[in-house]
């Protein structure tokens, strides 16, 4: 059942309200972040028209630019879509910083047990479904204390991501890294390949073929929620446990289940560094992306689709910021994603509340 | 002798970023505001110290400055979940992403250094042993980190706008039937928290003499894992505070001889907070309207 079905057949006009409640929020948070953006950039001396305009070409201009982009994107698909199904289910996983990394690790240490040489067609999926794996059992953890003790998952996954990444730096430095780095040693066996093998202009970028694994991650995740019944239950969860609970859904297991598929796409994502890009796992390589998940789902208003097109709109705005360095210091887009999610929050209630207002008024 | 004094000296200058951060914490999430935006208000407030003793030459300066910046960002969360009443998860973290960002971009522009700030006047302590001692004499943050926390309990208990915070906190809906501003309570509470975190991160700038990227470090997790395990009791939550920084100590000094990995020390505080919430030290129960409109 899709989510217009579900909701009855409405009349067009409610349609439209719904429409634009889901909408205009993101609009408006691209103004303020527009408005704060010119206000750096003029903070600096330079024309905002001159930056944009750079930081444009830098991305969506040119070949390798684009390539970068979408590296980007692939991993903040992956966090984005892990804060989206959890806020479905009505839980806030901050942890996917920790479950990004643990997915990290678990593929690398997957293929570094794989014999040298082993063909990407038996390694490519093995450590897939380990990254997987490895963020879907540290997503599991905070859900089970939700579910089993009440220990709420907002406080429970930010203690956890230090707990993991310490956990991670202890395997790693303990024997696993090559000496004077934080680097595990490389992968001998298949890995992804870069879309540059195929594109040639693409030629040096990390960009590589986990895009494809994440944009089916991505359809899956919109199927599972939207067309089968454990997807039904979960935003049942998410928008009414009691009521979920009395019409014989098990609010618990719900979200168990929620919080370790959370874990589990976050994971999912370590595959685009450690398959994709370095062939091995580094630490420090999932720093920020957790975070930015949380603005990504925001902005693509926890619809898979909007996830992968609000993933795509932070990773120009962290690409474009490179691009415009010469200009600007880079550092303007970290505030700016600051800014983006605060103004989201901000104006999802405050956009409510207006429409709720003009429809009184009618 | 010696080394217990040391030994007490170090936990103490480690503990007193966590007992602002603890304080200031305790009263915003007393008032039904919830605080993950320590990080971000010690953060802002490392760096607007420093700024401020950097352009007047003076540490004093810098500690109004960083008072100052703590109290912008505390009225930025209070405006965004109060006015505008935006899920206060939410905009605790875009606090906490603003004040990183905001940090390196004003870092980049003013020193043009992407880690770290020159240095500037602050409050001046040795790393001797001896100098670990005596320089709690010398930084006037120490003694007015140890004070704040009463302060704020008294306020807390012993005053009529504490008792409102608690109100606002337990059930905003009975205090306002009595005329009690939810609104105003929660805008100073908020505001007050900012500030008092700020001054947490000012301690560390103008004891290091500089500003550097990220240095608050998740101190501000911390101060929070410090209120959950003390029950958002300011007393107890001191208590805990103090706890952690001596786990650190230890960590420090036992880090020669290796016998547990540091990571598994780091990990105390965030194991210890988790544990209290389950529950195993007594139900951890929050202030009833923690997170609600």
């Amino acid at each position: 059942m899709s989510d217009a079905a579900t909701a009855s057949p409405a009349p067009a006009p409610a349609r439209r309200a719904r429409v634009a409640e889901a909408l205009l929020p993101p609009l408006v948070a691209l103004l303020v972040s527009v408005v704060a953006g010119d206000l750096l950039i003029l903070a600096v001396g330079q024309s905002p028209g001159a930056v944009y305009r750079l930081m444009l070409e830098g991305t969506w201009g040119n070949a390798y630019g684009f390539a970068q982009v979408l590296y980007k994107t692939t991993t903040l698909v992956c966090t984005g879509l892990a804060v989206a199904v959890g806020l479905r289910a009505g839980l806030f996983n901050i942890g996917a910083e920790g479950q990004l990394a643990a997915g990290g690790l678990g593929a690398a240490l997957v293929g570094l047990a794989l014999p040298a040489g082993t063909t990407g067609l038996i390694a490519i999926p093995l450590c897939t479904v380990a990254a997987f794996a490895a963020g879907g059992a540290v997503g599991y953890v905070p859900g089970v204390l939700r579910a089993r003790w009440g220990a709420h998952e907002v406080i429970t996954t930010i203690m956890l991501n230090f707990i993991v990444l310490a956990f991670l730096s202890w395997i790693l430095t303990g024997r696993l890294r090559v000496p004077e780095t934080v680097h595990t040693h490389a992968i001998h066996a298949g890995a992804l390949p870069r879309l540059s093998a195929w594109l040639a202009p693409f030629h040096g970028s990390a960009a590589n073929a986990s895009l494809f694994i994440v944009l089916v991650a991505a359809a899956a995740t919109s199927w599972y929620l939207f067309h089968t019944s454990r997807g039904y239950e979960l935003r049942a969860v998410g928008l009414q446990p009691e009521a979920a609970e009395s019409g014989g859904v098990n609010v618990g297991n719900t979200w168990i289940r929620a919080l370790a598929l959370s874990g589990a796409l976050a994971g999912l994502g370590g595959i685009n560094f450690v398959l994709g890009y370095e062939h091995y796992y580094e630490e420090g390589f999932a720093t920020g992306a957790g975070f930015l998940g949380i603005a990504v789902a925001l902005v693509g208003r926890s619809n898979p689709l909007g996830v992968v097109l609000a993933a795509l709109f932070f990773a120009t705005l962290s690409q474009g910021g490179l691009a415009i360095n010469a200009l600007v210091p880079k550092q303007m887009v970290d505030a700016l994603q600051g800014v983006v999610i605060l103004a989201m929050a901000a104006s999802v209630p405050e956009v409510r509340r207006l429409l709720t207002l003009r429809r009184r008024a009618r | 002798m010696s080394m217990v004094l040391a030994f007490l000296a170090q936990t103490l200058r480690i503990a007193v970023p966590y007992l602002f951060a603890a304080a200031g914490g305790v009263l915003a999430e007393r008032s039904g505001i919830i605080s993950l935006t320590l990080e971000g208000f010690m953060l802002g407030g490392a760096f607007s110290a420093m700024l401020g003793s950097y352009w007047s030459g003076n540490p004093w300066v810098g500690v109004l400055a960083g008072l100052a910046g703590g109290l912008v960002l505390g009225l930025v969360h209070a405006v965004a979940t109060i006015r505008y009443k935006a899920d206060q998860v939410v905009s605790g973290i875009a606090i906490n992403l603003l004040a990183v960002g905001l940090t390196r971009y004003f870092l980049k522009l003013v020193f043009d250094s992407s880690s770290n700030s020159p240095r500037v006047p602050g409050f001046s302590a040795g790393t001797s042993t001896t100098a670990l001692v005596s320089g709690l004499l010398h930084n006037p943050l120490i003694p007015l980190g140890l004070v704040a926390v009463p302060a704020v309990a008294w306020l807390l208990y012993r005053t009529p706008f504490g008792l409102r915070v608690r109100a606002v906190g337990e059930h905003p809906e009975a205090a306002a039937t009595l005329g009690v501003s939810v609104k105003r309570v929660r805008y100073v509470a908020v505001a007050l928290s900012g500030a008092l975190a700020a001054l947490g991160g000012t301690y560390l700038s103008l004891d290091q003499h500089q500003f550097t990227d990220g240095m608050s470090a998740g101190r501000g997790f911390i101060a929070l894992a410090a209120i959950i395990f003390g029950r958002w009791d300011p007393m107890r939550a001191a208590l805990a505070c103090l706890f952690f920084a001596a786990a650190e100590t230890l960590q420090i000094q036992l880090q020669a001889m290796q016998a547990i990995p540091g990571q598994f020390v780091q990990m105390i505080p965030y194991v210890l907070t988790i544990v209290a919430l389950v529950g195993v030290v007594g139900r951890a129960v929050p202030p009833a309207a923690l997170g609600r409109e």
